[in-house]
């Protein structure tokens, strides 16, 4: 009983503090994206029902335990001795029943409601590949490759414009968690699944991988950019084109295209076009760096590249080794792809 | 051995979930139609087997112990020729026909569904010889009709897995 | 009706050497033994168990902790798991039942004493096996150590190509051994109650503990052996080069998934239904009356095997299962929701009116009560698919099966052994230190579980090693992380009281609860043939019988 108590001052305390464009909190019961909202209002719908049952169980429970508790006065004599009742027992059997008719009722409206939405002609479509441990992303319609920071446009109630995910796995199951904009959904190689979701407010929402996918699991966090029409448009155009190319850090191209990066990254416009690790054409693009694991500022890159255990122990990204000259060469260079 | 029937047979019915559910999902190498021959020969070798355990089993009953251990012995002679004809059948398939269990979903179904019936059959084999051995030093008794039966009843369990292995192997899955 | 055991004149007792002490045990085949055994072993595993949750604890304490390692967190919370599930839980619950179905049901052993003796020390085995990964799991390529994928082991993850070194294979075997165990223990109970009941016991009168450990052991059957086809799945996969799981030759992950709670489901309902067994054996007890409605407990025990069998899928709400396979989950697992509540009614009916009086064992019987309640209502919000899927792969779904786990199985544990205990020793538990454990472990898990659902309900996932400050998981995680010491507190009171009472506790007699069953009617502990004659029954309670013969049970059965 007291849980929910802390439940409800959870919830409001975090709505009081949600603010307009920041970063979202991961409150299940603050959504905003009508997936998340249909699930809260079902969640709203379903506690209901159990509190009532609770409240009313708990008190039989008290009272059975006050009430019939042995008084030293009649310690001695034992109780009438009652074997059963047939009409109490049908009574509690048939009354459950019909609560779990109704539960269902509702859950089965909301399920078909969210999972059977059909694919509007005006969605932005991405295809989600989960790696060991960030995100793919890809906007096939838009021609954008992109990596662990999603971009998707506003969804106007009036004129929804919902996104599209296909999520799918280059390697073990991840699942894919925002929950102010959706429930989860897992990403299972060789089994492609389909989720959607609308926002109804521009900011960042955050999330992170569900399903457990080996050692840095907990650092394949989620970040969800959601632009006005007007952003996203160019974000998806700048997205499209090929890398920067300076020529005042050359030195650091040529390092990069003459090591192993290129075995694993692609860069529009070199000749880099690995994809086991996510695309660094506009790295300066993102916020993060390693899905979330540490900010994108060049101290971080230069510690990424160069011992990527001091970050996230246990990723795939292996150490450089590179000279002091060749690292500050290299970070140089990428900070310029922007 | 009621209960170990039971236990049993969930084990065998995942493994025939599985070989069913990758039916037709293999993405490469030898299809069953392109290498399964029908064993009917062994098959009958290993059903027939049944009747004659049956039949050992009612012999003993009677005290009959020289009809029962002709029929008992005949039942695991037909029990080892359905092993060799498995034997065979697995010898052609990975040296003619390239089939092995790595090869592709078809080869991991098919050598794990039929090996682990084909695993079962021989610990059948081996306990039905041991009791053949004491039989022949006249240690079997009716007195032991009761266990023998038990004995029997996991051997036709094994001929009643393969009636199902053999249909799902041979007859859906191709 | 038999009671004390019998001397044979002439025999001369000798000082027993400890050697020869420990060679009794070891080949012993008395059942009672070796339910002591089983829940000895138990207990060992449950200290083990304990330290890895206190490490997971102590790393989740605050946001970007690093008391561990991630590699050794991972193995923290497979471990933990694993060995609650398999080498507490099922061990310390097949311990019960072997010591005390014979007893109940009037025999003198099990069916198969050798088949008994040997389950044990298979399921035993299977445990040390597992433990031995910490040593010996590196493989080839120096990686590996003990398992590191979760208890549930999911593909593609335990695949040669990201499971390397052989700490998979010691999950996989160590599990397929102790499974043969179970299945060899279940096969041993249902053939004894079917086969060994004394004359008068006809199956409707048997104890409810019989009833529902000859369920249990009914499922067991039917439910370990799809682990363990799976698990030789995955051997064939990681040694044979098969592609059961291989997603690369189109193989399924999600077979995998539906292998494992085809097995995972049932399994929690395996746990719990001999704790439903204590419950009412001890309610009905301590509350002075019989068990209210007996023919409907036993008609929802069956019910509950049944419909178990129909709602693994409920675990898998997220994998993209199509809508109609997610609704007939959802829907199996309200229903299953039904005959489990009914039982909590039947419970209550059995309090109504009664003269109860509040033992250790009840309060944790009464606790159990509460607490069970609870963490049916969040199954049920589970089971709404839509709800799973927020809820589910959270701390929600952690503090739901913790709270049955702990809060029901675990508090029903600790009342059966506050009850059989005197049986068990000839000696009575301390009450006095048995109520310090139940305060400072209802503290303890409340604290930690009732606390847990919220960070779920914030969006922390599971099986994290450290997680983001600014989330709203802090305050929270460090509340769970100290109700977990308080629980550690109170199991080392009740491990002082379980051994010091064996020294220094009240002699117990036959029937210190003034029960009504027949384990009761013979000595504390029971000789090694448990009754001098085999006694006959009448009725549901033999001992009422004798007790009250002007107001015998068999007058209205």
């Amino acid at each position: 009983m007291w849980r929910s108590v802390v439940l409800l001052s959870c919830c409001i305390t975090t709505a009081a503090a949600a603010k307009p464009s920041s970063t979202s909190g991961t409150n299940i019961f603050a959504p905003e994206s009508t997936p998340a909202r249909s699930i809260f209002h079902l969640s709203v719908f379903v506690l209901a029902i159990t509190g009532i049952i609770f409240a009313v169980v708990f008190t039989l429970l008290v009272y059975s335990i006050s009430k019939f508790r042995a008084r030293s006065a009649n310690e001695d004599r034992e109780p009438a001795q009652v074997y059963g009742s047939t009409q109490i027992e049908l009574a509690w059997t048939i009354i459950p029943m019909l609560i779990v008719v109704v539960l269902f009722l509702a859950t089965a409206r909301v399920l078909h409601a969210v999972q059977e939405a059909p694919m509007p002609a005006n969605a932005v479509e991405v295809t989600v590949i989960g790696h060991q441990f960030w995100w793919e992303y890809r906007y096939p319609q838009l021609g954008v490759v992109t990596a662990n920071e999603l971009h998707v446009p506003v969804s106007d109630p009036t004129h929804p414009t919902p996104t599209f995910l296909e999520l799918l796995s280059a390697d073990t199951d991840h699942s894919f968690w925002v929950p102010e904009l959706a429930g989860k959904t897992d990403l299972i190689p060789n089994h492609p699944n389909r989720m959607w979701i609308d926002p109804e407010r521009t900011g960042t929402f955050v999330g992170q991988c569900a399903q457990f996918c080996g050692t840095q699991h907990a650092k394949m966090l989620l970040r969800v950019s959601v632009d006005t029409p007007e952003e996203f448009a160019e974000w998806a155009r700048k997205q499209r084109l090929p890398a920067v190319a300076d020529e005042r850090v050359a030195a650091g191209k040529r390092v990069f295209e003459t090591t192993a990066c290129i075995n694993c990254h692609s860069i529009h416009g070199t000749v880099a076009n690995g994809h086991f690790g996510p695309d660094l054409t506009h790295l300066m693009s993102r916020t993060t760096l390693a899905a979330g694991a540490a900010l994108n500022t060049p101290e971080n890159l230069r510690l990424w590249i160069q011992n990527p255990d001091a970050i996230k122990r246990g990723s795939l990204m292996p150490a450089m080794k590179l000279s002091d000259s060749d690292l500050d060469a290299l970070v140089e260079y990428l900070e310029t792809l922007r | 051995m009621a209960c170990l029937i039971i236990a049993e047979s969930a084990i065998f019915t995942i493994f025939v979930i599985a070989y069913l559910f990758y039916i037709g999902k293999s993405l490469t190498g030898p299809t069953p139609r392109q290498v399964l021959e029908t064993p009917i020969f062994f098959t009958i070798c290993l059903l027939s087997s049944s009747l004659t355990i049956h039949y050992a089993g009612k012999f003993l009953q009677r005290g009959e112990r020289r009809a029962f251990l002709s029929l008992w012995s005949l039942t695991i002679l037909l029990g080892a020729l359905f092993l060799f004809g498995t034997g065979r059948e697995w010898h052609r398939l990975i040296y003619e026909r390239s089939l092995t269990i790595s090869t592709n979903l078809f080869g991991t179904t098919y050598y794990s569904l039929v090996g682990l019936h084909a695993l079962h059959v021989t610990a059948g084999v081996i306990m039905l010889s041991i009791v053949a051995i004491f039989s022949f030093s006249g240690r079997v008794g009716i007195e032991h009709s009761r266990r023998v039966e038990v004995l029997s009843l996991y051997w036709h369990f094994v001929d009643a897995v393969w009636v199902v292995v053999f249909t799902v192997v041979y007859l859906l899955g191709r | 009706m038999s009671s004390d055991a019998i001397t044979i004149p002439g025999v001369g007792l000798q000082e027993n050497p400890w050697v020869d002490t420990l060679h009794q045990w070891i080949t012993t085949v008395d059942h009672k033994r070796l339910g002591i055994l089983y829940i000895v072993y138990a207990l060992v595993f449950l200290l083990l168990g304990g330290v890895e949750a206190a490490i997971i604890r102590i790393q989740l304490m605050h946001s970007h902790n690093d008391f561990v390692s991630p590699q050794v967190f991972n193995r923290m919370f497979t471990m933990h798991g694993t060995t609650m599930i398999f080498f507490v839980a099922m061990p310390i619950l097949f311990g019960f039942a072997n010591y005390l179905v014979p007893l109940m049901i009037g025999a003198r052993d099990m069916a198969f004493p050798r088949l008994n003796a040997f389950s044990f020390w298979l399921s035993a085995f299977g445990g040390l096996l597992l433990y031995f990964s910490f040593l010996g799991g590196s493989g080839l390529y120096g990686a590996g150590n003990a398992p590191d994928v979760g208890w549930w082991a999911y593909a593609p993850l335990t695949a040669r190509a990201f499971s390397q070194g052989h700490s998979s294979d010691y999950w996989t075997l160590a599990l397929l051994v102790s499974g043969f165990g179970s299945i060899g223990t279940s096969i041993n109970i249902v053939a004894t109650i079917l086969c060994l009941r004394c004359p008068g016991m006809k199956l409707n009168r048997m104890p409810l503990l019989a009833w529902l450990n000859l369920v249990m052991s009914g499922m067991v059957l039917i439910v370990i052996t799809p682990l363990s086809a799976a698990q030789l799945m995955l051997l064939v996969d990681r040694y044979l080069g098969g592609h059961f799981f291989d997603a690369q030759a189109g193989g399924s992950a999600v077979l995998w998934m539906h292998f494992f709670w085809i097995f995972g489901h049932p399994e929690v309902y395996v746990l719990i239904i001999p704790c439903f067994a204590f419950m009412s054996e001890i309610i009905p007890v301590f509350s002075r009356k019989p068990i209210f409605g007996y023919p409907v407990m036993v008609a929802a025990t069956v019910c509950i095997g049944f419909v178990s069998m129909s709602v693994w899928a409920h675990h898998m709400f997220t994998v993209g299962m199509n809508s109609y396979a997610n609704s007939f989950f959802a829907i199996t697992s309200m229903l299953v929701g039904i005959p489990t509540g009914i039982k909590i009614f039947n419970w209550i009916g059995t309090m109504w009116g009664g003269r109860i009086r509040f033992t250790t064992a009840m309060l944790f019987s009464v606790a159990f009560l509460f607490q069970f309640l609870i963490s049916g209502l969040t199954g049920i919000m589970l089971a709404s698919a839509p709800f799973d899927w927020q809820l589910s792969l959270s701390y929600f779904v952690v503090a739901h099966f913790h709270y049955v786990i702990v809060g029901g199985i675990l508090f029903a544990i600790f009342a059966a052994f506050y009850y059989w205990y005197p049986k068990m020793t000839g000696r009575m538990l301390s009450e006095r230190l048995g109520k310090w454990h139940f305060w400072l472990f209802v503290i303890g898990f409340h604290m930690t579980f009732d606390v847990m659902h919220v960070p779920g309900l914030l969006g922390m996932p599971r099986r994290i090693y450290t997680y983001e400050p600014g989330r709203g998981w802090d305050t929270l995680n460090l509340i769970v992380s100290i109700g977990a010491f308080i629980q550690a507190i109170a199991i080392l009171v009740f491990l002082w009281n379980l051994v010091s009472s064996y020294f220094t506790g009240t002699k117990a007699g036959n029937d210190p609860w003034d029960a009504w069953t027949l384990e009761w009617s013979t000595s504390s502990p029971p000789p090694p043939y448990n009754f001098r004659t085999v006694p006959v029954v009448e009725s549901r309670r033999p001992l009422w019988d004798l007790k009250h013969p002007e107001d015998p049970d068999s007058q209205y059965e």
